[in-house]
């Protein structure tokens, strides 16, 4: 069998809080992901799911346990692991274009070399049109609605190319119809172009809807509860939810995540 | 569609209105000003220490006269303004940028920057004199050191308070530290440094002002206080407005070069 490209095991992570007993974030957390999976992962606040997303994308470190990409300890960010923020993360100093291009200059091809101006800006091209975003090249990240600045992000998430992409609740800040939308886009990118996808979000609609498999996770100490596989064929579109088979997960998982919503003293 | 109905309820409007409206009132204020101050100075008690704008304008035509001071005090406290002004805004980004960026740096000189900040620095001014002689360099010494404390503590805020997540996004594609300072954190500081350019530029100004009432002939800090002695009010009239005009072209000097550096904000 092949091994797979992500592989956390017995991850354990603590914030320091001054004054008082340490928050344990994370603990004993195992989960392997595959090449080109989908995985969603789902919990109430404080179940430690970005923190985890941190850890895989280099930016937070973590007390015991490992966490390999390709066999190798991931010791800091890199350009393999993309990440896309909620909040966009755009740099409202440069255009459309200038964002996506930014990020490959950091980036060796495999020949060795760097990418050129004409490359760069074609390749920009190339994700603008594929985000259809095409006519705001030359916009700065103000003049866009938050549904746009998040198809930019995710364009330049594309066309960084990074093996992997991080997503953190990447719509969670939308309108109900734009994140139908951006749904639908990014399954048709990723049905396009496959990718492994680490995603979270608190919409366990949009979790059993983009996902083969979705990461329950119940908070003090954040942990995996429950992984379930979404036994449902790609392509998928938001007339997938309407499956019966859809229905059964989607209810499986929400009574689940509730019954731990329920739990937490508040 | 029926229109509506005219007694429906005018609720408080907290736009700034329509641009016409905005030039008219504030030609109405200017005029209504000048003729406010007009009818006042026809009240001899008031004459006495305010003096007429017609006075005004006599003094500044005398004044700007071949062999009148008016344009060298204009140039000699200008040129002190700038001077000090430039050399603590060129001396203030990197200390700013060194205290964003260094957190050891920042502890070590920030506890000295507040208890400065809260000194008039006017209070300063006797021991300047007796440190430096009453020439130029007094004076730019303490432009200096009030406009120098203005510009850090504003553009190491802008540093300090650049947005993490862009952080994290340059770092997530292979950024190395000086990719990030160079790429990320000197543009998004780059609307501080500017916003800072201007509190400083208006501490230069009532620094200077206060600087020249000491140990100096000319300018327009000097004139005022020369003009005082004589009871001649209409200089110190003109002097004061003056003075305000050099401080409201100069903002909106640096208030352009803002617009025009940061299109993107």
């Amino acid at each position: 069998m092949k091994k797979p490209l992500i592989i956390i095991k017995d991850v354990r992570k603590e914030f320091i809080v001054e004054k008082k007993p340490n928050v344990v974030a994370l603990n004993g957390v195992n989960l392997e992901i595959e090449k080109n999976e989908f995985v969603c992962v789902v919990g109430p606040s404080g179940c430690g799911k970005t923190t985890l997303l941190n850890i895989i994308a280099g930016l937070e470190t973590f007390d015991s346990g490992s966490v390999t990409m390709h066999g190798e300890d991931i010791i800091g960010p890199g350009p393999e692991r993309g990440v896309i923020f909620q909040q966009y993360a755009l740099f409202p100093w440069m255009t459309v274009r200038k964002n996506i291009e930014y990020g490959l200059k950091f980036i060796t091809k495999a020949d060795g070399s760097r990418y050129t101006k004409e490359e760069k800006r074609a390749l920009a091209e190339h994700y603008i049109k594929m985000v259809n975003l095409t006519g705001f090249e030359d916009s700065y990240p103000k003049a866009l609605s938050g549904g746009m600045k998040q198809r930019v992000a995710i364009a330049r998430g594309y066309a960084l190319n990074s093996e992997v992409l991080l997503m953190d609740e990447p719509f969670g800040a939308l309108d109900a119809q734009t994140r139908a939308q951006l749904q639908e886009d990014l399954l048709r990118t990723w049905e396009s172009e496959k990718k492994t996808i680490f995603f979270i979000t608190h919409d366990v609609d949009e979790a059993v809807l983009l996902s083969s498999r979705v990461v329950i996770m119940s908070a003090r100490p954040g942990q995996i509860k429950e992984i379930v596989p979404v036994d449902l064929p790609y392509p998928r579109t938001q007339a997938t939810k309407m499956e019966s088979e859809f229905i059964k997960i989607k209810n499986y998982i929400w009574d689940t995540v509730y019954k731990m919503y329920l739990e937490i003293p508040k | 569609m029926a229109e509506q109905k005219k007694s429906a309820r005018k609720l408080k409007d907290f736009s700034d209105g329509s641009a016409r409206m905005r030039y008219t009132l504030m030609t109405v204020s200017i005029i209504g000003g000048f003729f406010f101050w007009y009818l006042i100075t026809l009240i001899p008690t008031i004459n006495t220490f305010l003096a007429s704008p017609k006075q005004v304008l006599r003094a500044l035509i005398s004044e700007s006269k071949a062999g009148g001071r008016y344009w060298k005090d204009i140039s000699i406290s200008l040129q002190r303004v700038l001077i000090g002004f430039g050399l603590a805004f060129v001396a203030s980004i990197p200390v700013a940028f060194l205290m964003g960026w260094y957190p050891k740096v920042r502890n070590l000189i920030e506890p000295w920057i507040q208890f400065m900040r809260t000194i008039p620095p006017i209070a300063l001014i006797p021991l300047v004199i007796l440190a430096m002689g009453l020439g130029e360099p007094p004076k730019y010494t303490i432009i200096f050191i009030a406009t120098f404390l203005v510009m850090v503590v504003t553009i190491y805020q802008g540093v300090k308070e650049v947005d993490k997540t862009l952080i994290k996004a340059a770092y997530t594609f292979g950024a190395k530290d000086r990719d990030l300072f160079i790429d990320i954190i000197i543009p998004a500081s780059f609307p501080f440094i500017l916003v800072g350019a201007r509190l400083g530029m208006a501490s230069a100004l009532t620094t200077l002002i206060a600087a020249e009432l000491t140990g100096t002939i000319f300018g327009l800090g000097a004139r005022i206080q020369g003009a005082q002695q004589f009871m001649d009010t209409a200089i110190v009239l003109l002097g004061i407005i003056t003075i305000g005009v050099i401080g409201f072209i100069l903002d909106k000097i640096l208030l352009f070069i803002e617009k025009n550096l940061t299109k993107w904000k």
